[in-house]
């Protein structure tokens, strides 16, 4: 009886210490009142009230969606463009974990958190886009699979997804809380979640693709093609990566403190070598765009409105940052990388739009313009998933050394003492 | 095991997705053969009489009874499944009537992820409020931009013809149909229909324009159009493809269970050749 009470009140004072660690943990660090702070509240606030007038009154209350356009910024730039943007996370996955290219390691982790956030962020924010959300499960609770739909497929897909991410990236929370096992646990199901998490990539993001194809004789023929889910796939890639490259080159301002002064030395490498990919899938891109459009032969279209568009699109938007991105590597100039990187994810955001939004109905008399609304919403789903990450990374070891921990699974660095004296940037981090 | 059975259980099993053809089933395999409308344009006098047999048979507002709304070309309405529009082409008028085409594969129904939207083994294409989660994807779809949603409503709908699907489960006919007062409208089975569209073309070759719309039309329709103008001065989009609409996706779709189980197995092979001794 006496050892049962003993250890009764040793769980007791543990999850007490616990309780006090997570609420510790809740609070903010640093400053409350700085100007980000301040743009974001009212941000947030502005939204919360929108949204409250959008379920309340319907989507014709916020939104400027028509019976023509359907589907506006909420679904063509939130979920369509958010998840091309967070396409770094498999592909990154991939190099560390299948390749086994260990040089990229130090990024696994912000990378994976990114993507997470982003999928919870702007495919979540699709429910407010959902004319019907109380039916979201439908398509999961199995009283009625459409399985014959694309949708059905990217649903799916977002949601494995969303679990994938998460236990890839749960052995930083383990680490966080300091559960040894749970973390020893967590790290075996990397290399198997990595596996999956790839092929539910491929599958969605080219999906996104696929959503299309049925819209043939509304989306402009520049636009159009069956290759559409190839096309989305491959620009992933590079979009997901300029993505982590710029994302990078903002952090090492913001989390200075959080990252060793070796992670920064070293980020230069990594991102020289992430800007090699970008120019190689950015090649493969254009010239798949270039084969589809000989192919289609679209000669007699480029001389109109939306022919310069395309080609602002392609010029722009793809033909110059992936020459910004060959010339950079070659010379290894930083700022240059950052440059094709913003450029390239504005092509991104052109083409999603395009294919969704611009050039879908581009015969329609009336167009589709967003309401300031909609806009203000997804900033303030910009914001909110700001506010989560630098919580996050505030917290967990994500950018920092993880000050010696253990490591195991998948991964795990070379021990030797040796290695480490030649690849200055390689530590225990992820698994 | 034939195909479809594989790629269905190879789908399901990485909860992806399936067959194309919830209407090509009822058609070949010969379970049921669907019914139709037939719309003959030179029949009708633009009386309007079947819009307000529709706005009262599904409680909808009484349509403007001034024929002025006639001027501009109207499309189906949250508040209207079907509108007939008035086409100044030649001397006399043409009317054309316009609403769901229910289409034998439709696009909305192999667009939705909840089968909200269903092809019925009868032909008509119904939506059910319980099922749909509002995503409009069916509005994307829909090669004849059909389906409409309330955009003013908190608990939205998407309002098109059903085809009076209930008064065909009691064994009548369309309220629309049965409104016509000079049958240009007919009601019956598809291949019936068909048979004679082209017997009333055959039997006066000089007063209608050849070939029946909707008999190939998104891959077949169930709503069937005789004219006797051509068919896109009547406000009949160009370029509609002569293949079902599902036909598009379905390349893709049969890609998805094998991508599905090839890149696990590639995925591994990789990581375990670059697997280093040491580890």
């Amino acid at each position: 009886m006496a050892s049962n009470s003993t250890s009764l009140t040793l769980l007791a004072n543990e999850s007490r210490r616990f309780g006090r660690f997570l609420l510790s943990e809740l609070k903010p660090k640093g400053k409350l009142l700085t100007p980000f702070n301040v743009v974001a509240a009212v941000i947030l606030l502005v939204a919360a009230i929108l949204l409250v007038i959008r379920f309340a009154r319907g989507l014709g209350a916020t939104t400027n969606l028509s019976q023509d356009f359907p589907w506006g910024i909420w679904i063509g730039f939130d979920v369509i463009t958010g998840v091309a943007f967070a396409g770094g996370a498999y592909v990154i996955t991939f190099m560390v974990y299948v390749l086994r290219l260990e040089k990229y390691h130090p990024i696994v982790r912000i990378t994976v958190l990114n993507g997470f956030l982003a999928y919870v962020f702007y495919a979540g924010a699709l429910l407010f886009d959902l004319g019907r959300p109380w039916n979201v499960i439908n398509p999961i609770i199995g009283n009625s699979f459409g399985v014959s739909s694309v949708m059905f497929l990217v649903a799916w897909h977002f949601m494995l997804y969303m679990i994938t991410e998460f236990i890839e990236f749960s052995p930083a929370v383990a680490e966080w809380l300091g559960w040894k096992k749970v973390r020893k646990f967590l790290g075996s199901l990397t290399l198997g979640a990595v596996i999956f998490g790839i092929t539910l990539s491929t599958l969605h993001q080219s999906g996104l693709g696929a959503l299309f194809l049925m819209a043939k004789d509304k989306i402009h023929p520049l636009w159009y093609t069956e290759f559409l889910p190839i096309l989305f796939f491959v620009s992933s890639i590079f979009a997901g990566l300029s993505m982590v490259i710029l994302e990078g080159s903002i952090s090492q301002r913001v989390f200075k403190s959080q990252m060793s002064p070796l992670h920064r030395v070293g980020h230069d490498e990594i991102v020289r070598g992430l800007a090699r990919v970008c120019a190689g899938t950015m090649y493969v891109y254009f010239f798949l765009k270039v084969l589809v459009f000989v192919h289609g032969q679209h000669w007699t279209y480029i001389m109109t409105p939306m022919g310069f568009w395309f080609l602002v699109e392609m010029i722009i938007f793809v033909l110059v940052p992936v020459r910004l991105y060959t010339q950079a590597v070659r010379f290894g100039t930083m700022g240059v990388i950052r440059v094709a990187s913003v450029l390239t994810l504005i092509g991104i955001v052109l083409n999603r739009l395009n294919v969704s939004v611009i050039a879908y109905k581009w015969y329609a008399p009336e167009r589709y313009i967003p309401s300031w609304m909609e806009i203000e919403i997804t900033l303030a789903i910009i914001v909110a998933e700001l506010i989560v990450l630098r919580w996050i990374v505030n917290r967990m070891p994500i950018l920092r050394e993880p000050g010696g921990e253990p490591t195991d699974g998948v991964g795990s660095r070379p021990e030797s003492g040796e290695i480490r004296h030649k690849e200055p940037t390689q530590w225990v981090t992820s698994t | 095991m034939d195909r479809r059975a594989f790629i269905q259980s190879a789908g399901l099993a990485g909860a992806s997705l399936v067959t194309v053809s919830s209407g090509r089933a009822g058609e070949e395999e010969g379970r049921k053969e669907f019914v139709a409308v037939l719309v003959d344009t030179t029949r009708c006098i633009g009386c309007r009489s079947c819009e307000f047999a529709c706005a009262e048979e599904h409680g909808f507002p009484e349509p403007d009874s001034d024929d002025a709304v006639m001027d501009r070309e109207r499309a189906p309405s949250i508040t209207q499944w079907s509108v007939v529009n008035r086409y100044d082409v030649g001397e006399e008028p043409v009317y054309a009537k316009k609403q769901c085409m229910h289409c034998n594969q439709p696009a909305c129904a192999s667009a939705c992820l909840t089968k909200a939207m269903l092809k019925t083994e009868d032909g008509p294409v119904i939506w059910r409020e319980d099922k749909c989660m509002g995503c409009r994807f069916c509005m994307i779809s829909c090669p004849f931009d059909i389906p409409k949603f309330e955009y003013d409503s908190p608990v939205p709908k998407i309002q098109k013809c059903n085809l009076c699907w209930e008064r065909l489960r009691d064994g009548g006919v369309p309220a629309c149909v049965e409104a016509c007062p000079v049958e240009a409208l007919s009601f019956g089975k598809r291949t019936d229909l068909l048979r004679e569209a082209n017997r009333r073309i055959s039997l006066d070759p000089d007063n209608y324009t050849p070939g029946i719309y909707g008999e190939h039309e998104a891959g077949g329709t169930g709503y069937l159009y005789l004219a006797g103008v051509p068919f896109d001065q009547l406000g009949f989009r160009p370029g509609i493809e002569t293949t079902s609409y599902p036909e598009l996706s379905k390349d893709y779709l049969y890609a998805v269970p094998i991508v599905l189980t090839l890149w696990p197995a590639f995925l591994l092979a990789i990581s375990n050749a670059t697997k280093k001794e040491s580890d």
